[in-house]
């Protein structure tokens, strides 16, 4: 995090990424109240205000939750007791809190309440991409979308009036271009002076009744009046624009890119000036402001909609222009359904970018005059999407050199091949969700949503009836065990289902960061809470289990196997702290290859250890043709000496380097 | 759209540390009266993927976050296939290059599915595609500094060595102070961190004037 986040100097610009602005807009806010389950791209936001509490423990608290839903449940009853809460999560985040938003929105609120929803188009760090306004809509909440880091701190302020205005939570769409992007910044002032007193009133009631949904159709109207008058709706262009540029989030700034360089080619292309074009940022999503889009549409023929993921303004617009029709006379609005905004992978698939924008407006505009231009690119992380040369290999995601994932996955597939049933591997969310790649020997036969893949063992293990005969396993993480698996063992055993459950306990929420849970204790302020110990748990559900280390690969095969044999609900635990952590807690000994030992290319082992367990830190020295170790990439996790068939791969003893020293 | 926009484009492989790189330029930029859009591909991409951080960096204006193709004026490379990959795409034969030639080896290459283009063929390929190659030992640098994590500093201490962006030496220094050495537990990691910035900087001069 930037430290200058923090800062209590008004006036001053900074840089700051769209998720420390978000952090910020709520510090000035005064919010007391944060509670989150990390998720890309918003893990950054709690994690700034966490860094918050430690300077003003008396005006705020924060917390990781167990999950999205009992995230949102606590900064609901914070703001029911008058104070100002905030609940960050990602886009499937919304979906496990979404049951109790829907009767939030009917029971009301009453200190300003925020929800900041993450949304990855082109699913950068996710399994999908989502988009979240949907379900914003459905809930009936008014729904922002900022384009910058300036204009999410200055919405996040704006946002908690409107909820106490309306007396009902508001959302922030943030997609990761805004979130993981950072721009300057204008730090304002922060408040000083006690938090308010927490207090419910006994004529305070906030009950979810069908009463509630007229309140909240008359709320959303008057977040339709805001919406109007809303200075964060930006607009660049002439009062009666003949074309418009509706665009959301970043888009807005692509837009407007694309359109002074149309211009600067305007002459060539004989299109007269392009003065007539006007960009307004459409910021308040939803309830879309009519009244100002009509006044734009009065002049407007052409209407071009950007928005990332689904075409939700669009379809809005379309109605709206249908609706009006008869004062309109013929508007065309351009967009998804058009085809004029399609990226690489389709129409509505992926993230906006500047070529995107600038194809979609000069496709619109001039489609005669239409240059060829480059392929798509965004950065990515996806190879395909990087604009790859055909003799460039590709690169993989792939586990850290020294994940003990890595170590876990090779111990299963070795086990399942010694039990020869064709046993089969549910996945789940987190970093080992790479196993369903070459990383993770392609491990994964389902993957789904946090907790899914001990549900549907719980299914699969009942299906002998049917004649399924196949060993079922489900491995989770030990963030997802207490975020959504425990429901599950629960039924299992209740059903007397028959599988395993490996949890991969690596003692952090290790994909978004290193967050602490309830399994390692200590609060998000780093503040010291005892752990919530998962054998605890585990024992009083009644379970057998195990507690293994996955770099003794022969043990923990062994214990996978024995677990496989077994009727029933096992759990197993494969203990061992994620490479990332553990390289910086301890020093350990360096792992080198020795050279005479190695049987280097042409040798019955075939390149073992980086061709088959390939980790990383295992490359080939191409010129003596042998192994050898990255030193700038291995994190002397020690697993390749106890794979290597020929013991040529050793730890550099103390005794090794004074040998070293006497010999240079 | 003023002219004097710069896009810099930061080419590397998930845990390099593009995101510390690509932080310390900016603010650097933003303490020097700039204005910067920046945009960071992580999250899983932490995992050895592919990894690009953009920069857009301009006295005045405001700009989205990301770079469009063949528009990238520098190019920072901290891996070789990485850098090539970024040049086809964002490069253009004005584009300046500093380039770390130490390479990383993507799982297709460990698995012995694809080989690694051939490291001399791919160092001209790459010098042929643009204006001024500048090529840093960034690894060796970064071990005499005292650890190879520290390769992307050195790549940045090379940057600033390279005048390419018109701030000085010790406004880098500053945001490395902010960054590192805010108590005195860090100390030591910041005088690492310094060390490698130096030597960065001192080797882009010297590669200047043997040029
Ligand atoms: S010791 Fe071997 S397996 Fe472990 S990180 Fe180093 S190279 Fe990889
Ligand atoms: S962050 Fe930790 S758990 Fe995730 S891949 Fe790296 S070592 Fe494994």
């Amino acid at each position: 995090m930037n430290a200058e986040v923090l800062l209590d100097d008004a006036g001053r610009e900074v840089l700051l990424t769209g998720n420390e602005a978000v952090a910020r807009g709520a510090l000035e806010a005064g919010v007391n109240y944060a509670a989150s389950y990390p998720g890309s791209p918003t893990a950054e936001i709690l994690e700034a205000l966490a860094q918050a509490q430690k300077l003003y423990p008396d005006r705020l608290y924060t917390e990781w939750s167990v999950n999205e839903k009992v995230a949102m449940e606590g900064a609901a009853a914070a703001s029911f007791a008058g104070l100002r809460s905030l609940t960050i999560m990602k886009c499937d985040g919304l979906n496990v809190a979404f049951d109790f938003l829907t009767s939030l929105g009917l029971s009301g609120t009453r200190g300003g309440m925020v929800i900041a929803v993450g949304d990855d188009p082109s699913a950068h760090s996710s399994a999908k991409e989502e988009d979240s306004r949907y379900l914003g809509r459905l809930a009936h909440l008014a729904i922002w979308e900022p384009a910058d880091s300036q204009q999410a701190k200055e919405m996040v302020k704006a946002a908690f009036d409107l909820s106490e205005q309306m007396g009902q939570p508001v959302m922030l769409r943030l997609t990761t271009r805004v979130c993981h992007a950072a721009t300057n910044a204008t730090l304002g002032p922060l408040p000083k002076g006690p938090a308010p007193q927490a207090i419910i009133a006994p004529t305070d009631k906030f009950i979810t009744w069908i009463e509630g949904h007229k309140a909240q159709e008359e709320r959303l109207l008057g977040a339709v009046q805001v919406a109007n008058r809303s200075n964060f709706n930006r607009y660049l262009g002439p009062d009666q624009p003949e074309i418009l540029v509706v665009a959301c989030g970043p888009s807005f700034h692509y837009a407007h890119e694309a359109v002074e360089e149309l211009r600067a080619k305007a002459e060539d292309w004989g299109l007269g000036s392009l003065n007539g074009i006007g960009i307004l940022q459409l910021a308040t999503a939803w309830p879309l402001p009519e009244e100002l889009l009509l006044g734009y549409l009065k002049s407007a023929r052409q209407v071009i909609v950007l928005e990332e993921i689904e075409p939700f303004v669009e379809d809005y617009l379309l109605g709206l222009v249908a609706r009006n029709s008869s004062t309109l006379g013929q508007t065309v609005v351009y967009g998804k359904h058009s085809g004029h905004v399609a990226s690489s992978n389709g129409i509505g698939l992926g993230e906006l970018n500047p070529e995107l924008v600038y194809r979609a407006i000069a496709k619109a505009i001039a489609p005669g005059a239409l240059a060829p231009v480059a392929s798509t690119a965004t950065p990515s992380s996806k190879p395909s999407e990087a604009g790859e040369q055909p003799s460039f290999p590709g690169r993989d995601l792939a586990f850290c050199a020294g994940c003990p994932h890595r170590a876990s996955f090779w111990a299963l597939r070795s086990a399942l091949e010694l039990d020869g049933r064709r046993g089969i591997i549910l996945g789940d969310i987190g970093c080992y969700s790479l196993a369903k790649g070459r990383t993770g020997f392609n491990a994964f036969q389902t993957m789904h949503a946090m907790g899914s893949g001990a549900g549907i063992a719980s299914g699969l293990g009942q299906l002998w009836r049917f004649g399924f005969s196949q060993p079922v396993v489900a491995v989770v993480g030990d963030s997802t065990f207490y975020h959504a698996v425990v429901p599950a063992l629960i039924n299992g055993r209740y059903t007397q289902s028959n599988f395993l459950c490996i949890i991969l306990d690596n003692q952090t929420t290790a994909m978004t960061g290193h967050q602490p849970h309830p399994g390692t204790g200590g609060g998000a302020a780093g503040d010291p809470l005892p752990p919530v110990p998962m054998e605890q748990i585990i024992s009083g559900l009644g379970l057998p289990f195990t507690i293994l280390d996955p770099f003794d690969i022969p043990k923990a095969t062994a214990g996978i196997y024995a677990a496989l044999q077994q009727p029933g609900v096992q759990i197993l635990i494969l203990r061992q702290t994620c490479a990332l952590i553990a390289t910086k807690r301890e020093i350990r000994p360096e792992v080198y290859v020795d050279p005479d030992l190695c049987r280097g290319y042409n040798c019955s082992c075939f390149n073992f250890c980086s061709r088959v367990f390939a980790c990383p830190g295992n490359i080939w020295d191409d010129q003596r043709g042998v192994a050898s170790i990255d030193q700038s990439v291995c994190n002397r996790c020690g697993v390749c000496i106890s794979l290597c068939p020929a013991g040529a791969i050793k730890t550099r003893t103390e005794e090794d380097v004074s040998h070293e020293q006497l010999a240079s | 759209m003023s002219s004097s926009l710069v896009n810099l484009v930061i080419a590397g492989v998930g845990g390099q540390g593009n995101v510390l790189a690509s932080q310390i330029i900016g603010r650097t930029a933003v303490a020097c009266g700039w204005k910067v859009a920046s945009a960071d591909t992580f999250g899983v991409s932490q995992r050895g993927g592919s990894v690009m951080s953009h920069l857009r960096l301009a006295p005045q204006g405001s700009y989205g976050p990301l770079v469009p193709p063949k528009r990238a004026h520098i190019i920072l490379g901290l891996e070789p296939l990485e850098t090539a990959r970024v040049l086809s795409t964002y490069g253009n034969p004005h584009t300046k290059l500093l380039l770390n030639p130490r390479p990383n080896f993507p799982l297709a290459v460990l698995i012995r599915e694809r080989s690694y283009p051939d490291l001399h063929q791919l160092l001209s390929h790459i010098r042929n595609q643009s204006s001024e190659v500048r090529e840093i030992q960034a690894a060796q640098l970064a071990e005499t500094a005292g650890t190879l994590l520290a390769q992307n500093v050195v790549m940045t201490g090379a940057l600033a060595g390279t005048g390419w962006l018109p701030f000085p030496a010790e406004a880098y220094k500053r945001v490395l102070n902010s960054i590192f050495g805010s108590d005195q537990s860090k100390s030591k990691k910041l005088d690492l961190n310094l060390y490698a910035f130096e030597l960065g900087y001192q080797a882009a001069t010297h590669a200047a004037q043997a040029s």
